[in-house]
C-alpha cells in the first residue's frame, strides 16, 4: 500500500482545526472593537477594561478561587488517607473501593439534587460558600482516590520495608520513601480536584447564594439571561488561558521529574 | 528424623562463636504452618544459605531474621540477644530484596547512603563510606545515575552495596539473583564470593539453586515443608545426603528399596531385587530385616558390558540399556533394572564404546562406599 503522509496531516489538521477553532474564534472575538460577534471590525481592549470594572466578576473569580483552593486541599488529604486506607486488606475493602468511587458516574444534575436537599434542606447549611465546599469536596474526593490509589497500590511494599531495614522509623520511611514516591499522583489528584472545582457549572449552580456566584455559575447566568455579551467573551478567553497555563506547567513539571528520576516517575493523572 | 545418617555430626562449630541462632522457631500463617519449629545456628564470618523449593519457608525464615514477620513461637537471637519484637530499623540486619527495592526516586549515592544517614553518619564520613561501598561492588562510575538507568545486574549490585553500607552483623539474600538471567547469574555468583571475602560479614543467602547453594556456602541448611532436613557442607548435603528429600532435591540421585540382611565388617550388607553385594559404609541404627533406601549419585555409578568384569567388592545391578542421552561433558544412561529405572552418568573419557546402545544388558557398578542408606520412605 502506498503511503500518503499528506493524507494523513490533513486528517490531522482538521481534526485540530474541529478542536481549536471556537477556542480561537472566541480569542478574537473577545478582541474585537464592534459589538457584533460575527463581523470582526477592529483591534480593542475595550471589552477587558469593561471587565475590570465589573466588580461582580472579581467576586465571582475571588469565590471560585477561595473554593477550588479549599476544596482541593481537604479533597486531597482525605482522599490520600482513604487511598492509604484502601491498601491494607480489611473485611468489606472492596465495597468501599466501589463507594468511593461511585460520584464518578453518578449524573451531575442528581448529585446537584442530591447535595441540595442534604446539605442544604436537611442539614441547614446555608447557601453560598458552605455548601459549595461542601459539595465540591464530595464530588472532588472520588476524583483524588482514584488517582492516588493507582500510585499507592501500583507501589513496591519491598521499597517502605527496604528503608525500615535500613535503620528508618516508620515516620521517616513515610518521609523519605513513600511521600515522594506518591508525591507525583497527590499533585495530580490535587489538580484535579481544583479543576474540576473551578470548572464546575451544574452541582454549584443548586447551591449559589446571594452575592456568591462562583465564576462559571456567572458566566453561565450571563449568557443565557443576555446572550453572549462581547465581556462574557473576554471573560472566557482569561479562562481558557489560565486552565491551559495551569495544564502547560503541569506537564512540564511532569515530563522534568521523569527524566531526572529516569522512567520511574510517571504522572497518575 | 533418620537413624544412618551423619548429619547432627556433620554441623562443627568450627567457626567463630554464634552470631544468629534460631530455637524452635515457628510460624503459621492463617492456614498453613510456614516455619515448623526450626532450630539453626550461625556463625559469624559464615556464608550460610538456607535451600529449599518454593513454598519450604526459606523467605520466611529470613523476613523473622530481619524483623518483618514475627515469629509464633521460638527465640531468634543475634549474638545472644533475643530479637523477637525488636522493630527491623533497630536490629542490625540488613536485607538484599529480590525485587532489588532501590528508591527509584534516588540517585546510587544517595540508595548506598541511605542506612548511613539513618545512623547519622555525615560530612567526610558518609562521603568515604558510600565511596568505599560503590568500588566494592565496581560500580563508582554510576554514582549519580537513577536506579532505572541501570541494568538489572548493575542494579542488584547496588542494593548489595546499600545493604552493606549500613554495616549490619549480617547480611540477609533472598534469592538476590533469581531475576537475571542464568550468565548474568554465574558472574553475579563470583562477584558475591569476593564481596563477603573482603567484607567478612556474615552472609545468609536463601535460594531454591541447589548449584547456587553448592559453588556459594560454607554451610546449607536443606528445607522442605517447614522444616530443616540437613545442615551441613556442600560435601556432606551431596555425598551425604540425609533424608531421601535431600538426595532427590540436591543433584540426582538413584534410589533402591533394600533389606538389612546383616553386618559385615565395616558394611551393612542390603539385599533388592537384582542386586549383588550392594553394601553400604556401616553407620549405627540398623538392624537385621530393617527396611531401608539405598541411595547412589549417578556419576559413581561405572557400566560394564558381558565382557568386562567389575572391581572385586563393588555393589553390581543387572539391567539393560533403555535410554542414551549425550550431554558433551558426559552420557547419561537410563537402566531399567529390577528395582526401576536407575540413571548413570559415565564420563565420555572413560567410555566404553559398545555400551551404548538401547537394548544392551549392562552391570552397574559402584564402589560401596558411595551407598547412602536412608530410611526407606519420608513418611
Amino acid at each position: 500500500m502506498k503511503r500518503r503522509p499528506w493524507a494523513l496531516g490533513a486528517v490531522v489538521a482538521v481534526v485540530f482545526l474541529f478542536l481549536y477553532a471556537p477556542i480561537a474564534w472566541l480569542a478574537i472575538a473577545s478582541f474585537n472593537s464592534s459589538r457584533s460577534l460575527s463581523r470582526i471590525s477592529g483591534f480593542s481592549l475595550q471589552w477587558y477594561e469593561e471587565l475590570a470594572d465589573d466588580s461582580r466578576v472579581f467576586g465571582s473569580l475571588r469565590l471560585s478561587l477561595q473554593l477550588a483552593l479549599s476544596s482541593a486541599v481537604i479533597a486531597t488529604v482525605i482522599g490520600t488517607l482513604a487511598a492509604f486506607g484502601l491498601r491494607r486488606a480489611f473485611p468489606g475493602r472492596g465495597l468501599w473501593t466501589v463507594l468511593l468511587s461511585l460520584p464518578l458516574v453518578v449524573p451531575e444534575v442528581v448529585m446537584g439534587v442530591a447535595m441540595l436537599g442534604f446539605f442544604v434542606k436537611l442539614a441547614g447549611v446555608p447557601l453560598g460558600f458552605g455548601a459549595l465546599l461542601f459539595a465540591h469536596v464530595a464530588f472532588s474526593l472520588s476524583f483524588v482516590v482514584v488517582v492516588v490509589r493507582s500510585r499507592v497500590s501500583g507501589m513496591d511494599a519491598r521499597m517502605e520495608e527496604a528503608a525500615a531495614d535500613l535503620g528508618a522509623s516508620p515516620f521517616v520511611v513515610f518521609r523519605t520513601v513513600t511521600l515522594p514516591l506518591v508525591a507525583p499522583a497527590v499533585v495530580a489528584g490535587a489538580a484535579f480536584a481544583f479543576l474540576l472545582s473551578f470548572d464546575d457549572v451544574v452541582i454549584s449552580s443548586y447551591l449559589t447564594g446571594v452575592g456568591s456566584t462562583t465564576l462559571p455559575v456567572f458566566v453561565y447566568a450571563q449568557a443565557s439571561k443576555r446572550g453572549i455579551s462581547p465581556e462574557i467573551v473576554a471573560l472566557s478567553t482569561l479562562m481558557v488561558t489560565a486552565t491551559a497555563l495551569l495544564l502547560i506547567i503541569g506537564v512540564v513539571v511532569a515530563s522534568w521529574r521523569a527524566r531526572r528520576a529516569g522512567s520511574t516517575a510517571k504522572l497518575a493523572g | 528424623m533418620t537413624g544412618f545418617s551423619p548429619a547432627e555430626a556433620s554441623t562443627p562449630d568450627t567457626f567463630a562463636p554464634v552470631e544468629i541462632g534460631l530455637h524452635g522457631v515457628r510460624k503459621r500463617f492463617s492456614d498453613q504452618v510456614a516455619v515448623d519449629g526450626i532450630s539453626l545456628n550461625v556463625h559469624e564470618g559464615e556464608f550460610f544459605s538456607v535451600l529449599g523449593p518454593s513454598g519450604c519457608g526459606k523467605t520466611t525464615v529470613l523476613r523473622m531474621i530481619a524483623g518483618f514477620v514475627d515469629p509464633d513461637e521460638g527465640r531468634i537471637e543475634l549474638d545472644g540477644n533475643d530479637m523477637v519484637g525488636v522493630p527491623p530499623y533497630r536490629r542490625d540486619v540488613n536485607t538484599v530484596f529480590q525485587s532489588y527495592a532501590l528508591f527509584p526516586h534516588m540517585s546510587v549515592w544517595d540508595n548506598v547512603a541511605y542506612g548511613l544517614k539513618r545512623k547519622k553518619v555525615r560530612g567526610a564520613e558518609l562521603e568515604k563510606r558510600v565511596g568505599e561501598h560503590l568500588e566494592l561492588v565496581r560500580l563508582a562510575q554510576f554514582a549519580k545515575r537513577r536506579p532505572a538507568q541501570l541494568s538489572g545486574g548493575q542494579q542488584q549490585r547496588v542494593a548489595i552495596a546499600r545493604a552493606l553500607a549500613a554495616g549490619p552483623r549480617l547480611l540477609l539474600l533472598d534469592e538476590p539473583l533469581g531475576a537475571l538471567d542464568a550468565k548474568l547469574r554465574k558472574e553475579l555468583q563470583i562477584e558475591l564470593m569476593r564481596i563477603q571475602r573482603e567484607v567478612g560479614t556474615t552472609f545468609l543467602y536463601v535460594t531454591h539453586d541447589q548449584e547456587e547453594a553448592l559453588v556459594l556456602s560454607h554451610r546449607i541448611a536443606v528445607m522442605n515443608a517447614g522444616k530443616i532436613e540437613q545442615v551441613g557442607y556442600p560435601e556432606d548435603v551431596y555425598e551425604r545426603p540425609a533424608t531421601r528429600f535431600v538426595a532427590g532435591f540436591i543433584g540426582t540421585s538413584n534410589i533402591l528399596d533394600a533389606e538389612v540382611s546383616g553386618v559385615d565388617g565395616g558394611f551393612v550388607a542390603l539385599t533388592a531385587p537384582g542386586a549383588v553385594n550392594l553394601r553400604a559404609k556401616f553407620a549405627g541404627g540398623v538392624s537385621r530385616g530393617r527396611k531401608v533406601a539405598a541411595t547412589v549419585r549417578p556419576e559413581k555409578v561405572h557400566l560394564f558390558d558381558e565382557a568386562a568384569e567389575p572391581p572385586t567388592g563393588w555393589c553390581v545391578l543387572r539391567g539393560v540399556v533403555q535410554d542414551v542421552v549425550y550431554t558433551g561433558v558426559s552420557t547419561q544412561f537410563v537402566v531399567g533394572t529390577p528395582g526401576g529405572e536407575l540413571v548413570a552418568f559415565v564420563q565420555n573419557a572413560q567410555r566404553i564404546d559398545d555400551a551404548g546402545a538401547p537394548g544392551q544388558p549392562v552391570r552397574m557398578a559402584w564402589d560401596p562406599e558411595f551407598t547412602v542408606l536412608l530410611e526407606s520412605s519420608d513418611g
